[in-house]
């Protein structure tokens, strides 16, 4: 398969990018923030969402879905990133539905159709620091009745104050750091025990901090096999960390883009600054670095969408290389900007917030190396 | 159409499985293992003469060129496939050479039906080595001030100037040149000729490196008969053709970032310094600078793959080739640093056995011309900044 859209995927794109420039711009996150919304983030515009089939769009058709992969998420994740659009889609649409797809018949029977149709939103309850280690996962799940109880803490949950799903990964077995043992489960929002604690990040969204007091499941809420679920996170984690890319890209791209636009038209010296070589240079060079990090999430897409042996390491590789060169280009971008970089008025300052929380998520470039590293041998 | 790329890789499997000698499926050990073909070449051994030959006769060595002029008449999903099944096996490329990366395009696009078929065909078997006369003493990131002069003398051109950097032109057999033929119009009076080395007035002096080797020499023409028949294009238009060569000659040169048959950097790091008990190598900050690395350099795989995938269906856009320059010879240079950070004073031995006569060392020092040669790295980010982010003139 060649290394760029199909016919298909550059249709969706078409849809995709008048759709959220026109519904979801960068004034739209704004609005959000400046009105302390709570929920973190549009219901009507999630409504939107699904009438455009995004909702489901990895669902299977046979419940309710597209049938699409990772690299038709990217697509529409890349819009998002560019629009700053605030959205559950990530967590949602993307990683429920992955670690779903491992459930039973019944989990995906429930689920599966109210996120496609936009009535569930769902959350990923996994990191427990303030760092993505998911093997150092502790959260107990201790055998009760004929389910599970559940004790521990998650951080860093996206959307899960106002979740109906959260995919919780809990030790049921073995010790912190060892991928043996995980369990993942699906709980309901409102279950007993179960104490979310939203916080806003520096980027105006709302990620919670999750207490589970003795949460008591039962067995069907075990998602997959008792204590191998880290084949199933793992493929979760996969599906996300490129989408996570994607955004990244999205981010990135309008970052350069404004920076592009206003190094045309911002005169000094009663030139256009964007006349001068040092900065051509340093906006070329921000150029390939994006060019270089697209190659490399499109790749972790396809492959992971033909279940391709290499995509685990295409797609450390792309959140990496994503992560990089989005802190280029928001770096980049504040700086050419000069002092109205700097002002809460102008845009570019909101990027370079969004980057950071992005690049954070599911692992940041020194995660990722880190980890090819190790599987390299070295 | 699936179902016949299925044949088809099947065939050329069985086929590079039947054919490609066991001696070449491993990878370069040093610069002696690479096949330049041509009139005096040395086949370093009979294995690598017979590879060239029977790719040659296969028109696999450029195998998206057409059968008529010795190619193999692939389609781009065809030569995708045979790419993809001699990395499998771990195929040497059969032949380097200018002529399929820079000549043989220009001529493809630019030259007479007489010239294709008196040239490519040799191309493509490795008979003809070619180099390269473009830079001069005054002349090098402002190439159209070139200034080496070919007079109309009627049925020829009569040729003098200096020429410097030309890559082999010691070993070259044919030198395609660019030549000025109007003082007056410095962009509008640059021709692309050819002629062979041989011919009268033709003179090269290898020029040292600091890696030791002298891959670059100046070349001098005095009083060089050039018969009118080898002008390629149009007179006055040769600029032309030697920017669309040029960025055939960037994309080749950015395949230098990808790396690839050297060993890798983790595994020599692990060899010089040790492991801990995890297991990671006994130098952290190394051990971070190599993995990221790592990233970008697998990064950029996947950019060369979709940079080709791109180029063969046409969707490339005219500039790219100048950020792919940029970005792989760049990597090049820090692969080649960290190389040396990690093998430390075993590296650092410059003739002994260890050290494969410096073998790495050498390369360190050579990578240093990838973001000069070919056109510098800054003159790459100024193409990109005004061809493709379209930022003002200065």
């Amino acid at each position: 398969m060649p290394l760029f859209h199909t016919d298909e995927q550059a249709m969706l794109l078409d849809s995709a990018r008048p759709f959220m420039v026109e519904q979801a711009p960068v004034a739209h996150l704004r609005g959000l923030r400046d009105a302390k919304d709570a929920t973190g983030f549009a219901p009507g515009l999630w409504r939107q969402f699904a009438e455009m089939g995004f909702c489901g769009m990895l669902v299977d058709e046979a419940e309710g879905g597209l049938g699409l992969g990772a690299v038709e998420a990217g697509i529409v994740l890349e819009e998002m990133g560019r629009n700053l659009t605030p959205s559950p889609f990530l967590a949602t649409s993307v990683g429920a539905v992955t670690a779903l797809r491992g459930g039973s018949a019944t989990q995906r029977g429930t689920w599966l159709p109210r996120i496609a149709s936009g009535e569930a939103v769902a959350a990923l309850a996994i990191d427990e620091g303030p760092h993505h280690r998911p093997a150092r996962t502790a959260l107990r799940a201790e055998r009760a009745g004929n389910g599970f109880r559940l004790s521990g803490t998650k951080s860093f949950v996206q959307h899960g104050h106002v979740a109906d799903l959260l995919i919780v990964a809990a030790r049921s077995g073995g010790e912190p750091g060892e991928e043996e043992g995980i369990t993942l489960f699906a709980v309901e929002r409102g279950a007993e025990g179960l104490h979310a604690t939203p916080e806003r990040l520096a980027d105006a969204s709302l990620a919670s901090r999750i207490a589970f007091e003795g949460v008591t499941v039962d067995a069907d809420a075990v998602i997959g096999e008792v204590g191998t679920g880290w084949a199933t996170l793992a493929r979760t984690l996969d599906m996300v960390r490129t989408g996570a890319a994607s955004e990244l890209l999205g981010v990135a791209a309008g970052a350069m883009a404004m920076t592009i636009g206003y190094l045309k038209e911002r005169k000094q010296f009663g030139v256009a600054i964007g006349s001068f070589q040092v900065l051509q240079h340093r906006a070329a060079h921000l150029y390939a670095e994006l060019e270089v990090a697209r190659a490399a999430t499109l790749k972790a897409q396809q492959l992971l969408d033909a279940e391709d042996e290499g995509a685990e390491r295409a797609v450390m590789v792309a959140k990496a290389m994503a992560g990089l060169a989005a802190q280029l280009a928001v770096q980049e971008g504040v700086q050419m900007h000069g002092g109205i970089g700097m002002t809460d008025d102008y845009d570019i300052g909101l990027y370079m917030k969004r980057h950071r929380v992005l690049a954070e998520l599911f692992g940041d470039a020194d995660f990722h190396a880190d980890r090819l590293a190790r599987l390299a041998g070295y | 159409m699936s179902e016949d790329l299925d044949t088809f890789r099947a065939e050329t499997r069985d086929w590079l499985e039947a054919n490609c000698p066991a001696e070449m499926r491993r990878p370069f050990r040093s610069e002696a293992d690479v096949c330049w073909g041509g009139r005096h070449f040395e086949f370093s051994s009979a294995a690598q003469k017979l590879w060239l030959d029977r790719m040659g006769a296969k028109g696999w060595t450029v195998p998206d060129w057409p059968r008529a002029y010795g190619g193999g008449g692939l389609s781009a999903a065809e030569a995708k496939v045979l790419r993809e099944e001699m990395a499998r096996l771990g195929c040497r490329p059969p032949l380097n050479s200018f002529g399929i990366s820079m000549l043989g395009p220009a001529l493809l696009k630019y030259g007479s039906e007489a010239q294709k078929l008196e040239h490519l065909p040799p191309i493509a078997r490795g008979e003809i080595r070619w180099c390269q006369g473009y830079s001069e003493p005054n002349a090098g990131s402002d190439l159209a001030s070139l200034a080496t002069r070919a007079e109309d003398r009627g049925d020829h051109f009569l040729v003098n100037g200096q020429k410097v950097w030309t890559s082999y032109a010691d070993q070259a057999d044919w030198i395609f040149c660019l030549v000025r033929t109007d003082p007056s119009d410095k962009h509008g009076g640059i021709s692309f000729v050819l002629f062979d080395m041989e011919t009268p007035g033709v003179s090269t002096r290898p020029i040292l490196l600091i890696s030791g080797y002298s891959p670059f020499c100046e070349t001098f023409f005095d009083d060089v008969s050039v018969p009118k028949r080898n002008l390629v294009g149009e007179l006055n238009k040769g600029w032309d053709v030697a920017k669309y060569l040029l960025g055939h000659e960037r994309e080749m040169i950015s395949g230098m970032g990808l790396g690839g048959g050297e060993v890798s950097l983790g595994a020599v790091a692990v060899e010089a310094f040790g492991t801990e008990a995890d297991g990671r190598v006994d130098a952290p900050v190394l051990r971070g600078r190599i993995a990221l690395f790592e990233v970008r350099a697998a990064a950029f795989r996947a950019m060369s793959e979709k940079f080709m995938d791109e180029l063969k269906a046409r969707r490339v856009h005219p500039a790219q080739p100048s950020m792919m320059k940029y970005v792989g010879t760049e990597l090049n240079k820090q692969r080649f640093e960290l190389a040396m950070a990690a093998g430390g004073s075993d590296a650092l031995e410059w003739e002994s056995e260890r050290s494969r006569g410096g073998a790495t060392a050498r390369a360190w020092l050579r990578t240093k011309a990838n973001s000069i040669e070919g056109g510098t790295s800054e003159i790459q980010l100024n193409i990109v900044a005004k061809r493709i982010l379209q930022l003002p003139g200065a």
